[in-house]
């Protein structure tokens, strides 16, 4: 029986290595220079990367772009010391300079001399090694955006303008291990978005919706989810047309299931993350078996869902993915852990050492972050508040993770009154207390839903792609910043 | 050929923009050869080193070297681009074949296009931007060190550090289009940075403080940014939520610039003729307070935005945007101000060195002014909406009482609408930030809703 992985593994060296005529002996002699006396830990990070975007505005696509980009990235790590240094030329003398550079943080003499046996784990594919730029024809492309476009203006004769874009992306990476493990995969990417200008009595509104994962672009036209985001597009920028100023200061809070898990994101996800435990710079430092959320909070970061915009079959480092319990029932049970980190603090890593790219460092990150079900019905939990704001759509949030305060936008939102959802409010930002938000959680639903696919998380210059999700949530006392007192 | 990976090849050198300029006329004349009519390519190339001690021990040392041509082919009034970061000539061919297929499934627009041939710069005086530092790797650890070590010797209440980082970049950037023009800039970065962190009474608070220049010899000293990083760290210790109210707001002279920013969002032209702005039609407008000027000068010598020419070639200009609080241009490109029936005003790529004209206060002074309200010196999230000009962000500062700071406070959202905001502008500092391409005093805004317990 063939294994599925052994392909991607052997495709990836087809892709990454033989081109550049790179064999097992020659990465024993890169490592060899990366590593010797004082050296604990180094790698070699090949990629290869295609991406290509669409874009559709006034009803036509008119333009288009493509890039290529390739390289490789040394590291070699000396204690806390990183040495880093990254080529995007595929040639020996290029990556021996690299290699070199690298292992200059070490400042122990001596040449090293390496030979391993170099060997892949056989890791379960969470998605199928597409090329999405082949999935399609460039005429079909253009033609699916259009269909897009017509849906949206078809919705309502308020819509003024609609702007959709189409990317995929194609990124193939080896990482090769001192200690001879060799990790490879074949990740695909696409994400279609929409977002449509709507007017009426010369008020202007916007919104947008879009989704995506690792497919092919195939997935939106199955169950015509391309015109689904037309629609929630158009249903979102139109409530804006109605909606009031919205109120300012603490208030209790209920959010919608699905992408409103960005506060997990913000409040907790990145407080977790196992380099700022490590230097003790986040506010949940050393604070595992601590209660931090109310019974019945369950978080999870889980980078083995199938098909998802923030898995991984394998991490950065080579290292399997896995479902990570954060919070467990209340109790902080673990941090997100890279090789690095993990090897600091003397814990296994976690399958979360991801990076932008090779010419990028990795760091502990997110992949797909949500909280499990509860057991209230949604409606009962809106009809429990008297006053307060029903948020179900966000944009972007942020953290400072030291003092532990994290802010995310509302682009959809009501006014609770009497149990009862009434008028929306324009677009306000909420900020809460990371460490002590999830205590003031006292109703889950039990309509758990994952977000579209449309997630990336910045931390230190470095995007990656994630996703996030939620069951409904009451929180009792949340500062919403709308502007009227 | 150099080898060796600590004495790099220089990327700005002219052997180094000699191959820059030839891979821009190798993907000219591809392009010609595929079929485009006319084309435009911009080839770049960086390195640098950046450093990170933490602890007084090293933690990073981080060696960049980048490269990107990318390239825009039109065949007629269609479009596409491609990029590699591949130099071979085979890979600059299969860029430019890309681009042109991608052109011919695009729709035409008459608006598509290189600027205009009589706009493109003739001029390119010496802007004073490439400054390379002889710097060794040690030397920067030595620097970034020194920066750390100042911040943490200041009070015992910094408990804990992010670290002090130094860095040295430059780099060249070679722009030329089918009208014949070919322009080419070499610049340099340089800075020093700390994060340290402070605790008191249980809860941590981080700040951090940089300089940056295109010459070293600019630089603060590391000392001066360590002692900088531990007093706005200090100062923020015991902060806490303010009761909800509505009151004047002063934005710090660093935080300042993005007030100007969101107005420059709002009248950049590819908001204005998709009408997805709140400034639509504002030319020859009212917008901001009276008084209020803010000016682009693209010339200024060692400018972090300076430049000759914009992403088009065209000549940049010294000009007026707000002139006593009326909008006296947009911030346009060939596409966008063709879609609009103007002229571009030099903008592909954005603006350069933006001056929001100082006032004469300092910053004392307009606290002083404003009595009792709100400085903030952070925001954070995205609460913005270019549409509406609806605004709401996270945000950290002081409570200022009798012209002065009271205490520290946090997790507060300000919440206004921009439109009320420009117009409600009551000072503005002669505390100039000028580390960076936006370059103000703090600004104090006659009210906003500040929204907390």
């Amino acid at each position: 029986m063939t294994n599925p992985n052994q392909d991607v593994a052997s495709r990836a060296r087809e892709l990454l290595l033989a081109p550049a005529g790179i064999d097992n002996n020659d990465l024993d002699r890169l490592m060899a220079q990366v590593t010797g006396p004082g050296v604990d830990y180094a790698d070699l990070y090949f990629q290869y990367s295609r991406q290509e975007s669409w874009s559709l505005e006034e009803g036509q696509v008119k333009s288009g772009s493509h890039s290529i980009d390739q390289g490789v990235g040394v590291r070699a790590v000396s204690g806390e010391k990183t040495g880093f240094a990254y080529s995007d030329e595929f040639v020996l003398p290029a990556l021996t300079d690299a290699a070199k550079a690298a292992r200059a943080i070490s400042r122990q003499g001596g040449n090293g001399s390496h030979a391993v046996s170099w060997s892949g784990g056989a890791l379960p594919a969470l998605y199928r090694p597409l090329d999405p730029l082949e999935s399609l024809d460039d005429d079909a492309k253009v033609a699916l955006l259009e269909k897009v476009e017509a849906e949206a203006r078809a919705q309502d004769p308020r819509v003024t303008e609609v702007m959709a874009s189409l990317t995929g992306s194609q990124d193939v990476i080896l990482v090769a291990r001192a200690d001879g493990h060799i990790g490879a995969d074949i990740r695909p990417l696409v994400r279609l978005n929409v977002t449509v200008i709507v007017e009426q009595d010369g008020r202007r509104e916007q919104a947008g919706f879009g989704g995506g994962g690792r497919y092919a672009y195939d997935y939106f036209i199955d169950e015509d989810r391309c015109l689904g985001y037309a629609h929630e597009a158009v249903r979102q920028a139109l409530v804006n047309l109605e909606a009031v100023p919205a109120p300012a200061g603490t208030m209790q809070v209920v959010l919608g299931p699905g992408w409103p898990g960005i506060l997990l994101h913000e409040a907790i996800g990145h407080g977790l993350e196992g380099d700022f435990n490590r230097k003790g710079t986040s506010a949940f430092a050393g604070r595992i078996g601590e209660q931090v959320a109310s019974k019945g909070c369950t978080v999870v970061d889980d980078g083995t869902l199938a098909d998802r915009r923030g898995s991984l079959s394998v991490d950065d480092e080579g290292t399997a993915p896995q479902n990570t319990v954060l919070i467990e029932d209340g109790i902080l049970t673990g941090y997100m852990q890279d090789v690095t980190n993990a090897r600091l603090m003397g814990v296994e890593p976690t399958g979360n050492g991801r990076r932008e790219s090779y010419a990028h460092l990795p760091m502990p990150r997110m992949t797909n972050t949500y909280m499990h079900n509860g057991e209230h019905d949604p409606a009962e939990i809106l009809a429990s508040v008297k006053n307060g704001l029903y948020a179900v759509n966000f944009g972007g949030g942020q953290v400072d993770i030291t003092s532990g305060k994290f802010v995310f936008s509302a682009s959809e939102a009501y006014l609770i009154e009497d149990g009862k959802i009434a008028a929306p409010v324009k677009g306000a930002t909420l900020i809460g207390n990371g460490p002590d938000v999830l205590t003031r959680v006292s109703m889950i639903g039990n309509d758990l839903a994952l977000d579209s696919g449309v997630g990336t998380c910045g931390k230190e210059g470095q995007s990656v792609p994630v996703g996030v999700g939620q069951p409904t949530m009451r929180i009792d006392g949340l500062t919403v910043g709308g502007v009227e007192v | 050929m150099n080898n060796n990976s600590t004495d790099p090849v220089s990327v700005t050198d002219a052997a180094a923009t000699a191959l820059l300029q030839s891979r821009v006329e190798l993907a000219l004349e591809e392009a010609k050869k595929a079929g485009a009519t006319t084309a435009e390519a911009n080839v770049s190339r960086s390195q640098g080193v950046s450093v990170n001690v933490r602890k007084g021990e090293v933690e990073t040392v981080e060696h960049n070297r980048d490269k990107s041509l990318v390239v825009s082919c039109y065949v007629g009034d269609h479009v596409g681009s491609a990029s590699t970061s591949d130099f071979s000539d085979d890979a600059v061919r299969s860029s430019v074949r890309a681009a042109v297929a991608i052109a011919k499934k695009t729709a035409g627009d008459p608006a598509i296009g290189l600027a205009d041939p009589q706009l493109m710069a003739t001029e390119f005086p010496d802007l004073g931007l490439l400054h390379p530092w002889e710097v060794s790797i040690d030397e920067l650890i030595d620097i970034a060190t020194r920066t750390e070590a100042a911040a943490l010797s200041v009070d015992k209440r910094i408990t804990n550090t992010e670290g002090g980082s130094a860095s040295s970049h430059e780099g060249s950037d070679v722009y030329g289009n089918s009208h014949g023009f070919m322009g080419t800039l070499s610049a340099s970065r340089h800075g020093y940075s700390c994060s340290v962190i402070g605790e008191s009474d249980g809860s941590m608070q981080r700040d951090y403080w940089y300089s940056s220049a295109r010459d070293a010899r600019d630089l603060d000293t590391p000392e001066a940014v360590g002692l900088k990083t531990a007093e706005r760290t200090l100062r923020r210790l015991g902060s806490k939520q303010m009761a909800t109210t509505r009151c004047p707001v002063v934005y710090e002279a660093p935080i300042a610039s993005g007030v100007v920013g969101h107005f420059i969002g709002a009248i950049r032209g590819s908001s204005l003729y998709r009408k997805a702005s709140f400034l639509v039609d504002s030319q020859g407008k009212e917008v901001w307070a009276k008084g209020v000027r803010i000016h682009e000068e693209p010339h200024l010598y060692k400018g972090m935005g300076s430049s000759p020419y914009d992403g088009e070639g065209v000549a940049t200009q010294a000009r007026d945007i707000v002139t006593d609080g009326v909008v006296q241009g947009y911030v346009l490109a060939s596409y966008s101000a063709r879609k609009l029936g103007l002229e571009t005003t030099g903008n592909a790529g954005g603006v350069r060195n933006l001056v929001i004209e100082p006032g004469d206060l300092d910053l004392d002074g307009i606290l002083r002014q404003m009595g009792k309200g709100l400085l903030v010196t952070e925001l954070i999230g995205f609460g913005v909406n270019t549409v509406t000009g609806d605004y709401s962000r996270g945000a950290s500062g002081f409570w200022v009482e009798d012209g002065a700071i009271a205490y520290p406070v946090e997790e507060i959202t300000i919440a206004g609408n921009l439109a009320d905001m420009f117009k409600g502008v009551a000072a503005i500092g002669n505390d100039v930030d000028d580390r960076g391409n936006v370059r103000s005093g703090s600004i104090m805004i006659d009210e906003l809703t500040v929204a907390g317990g």
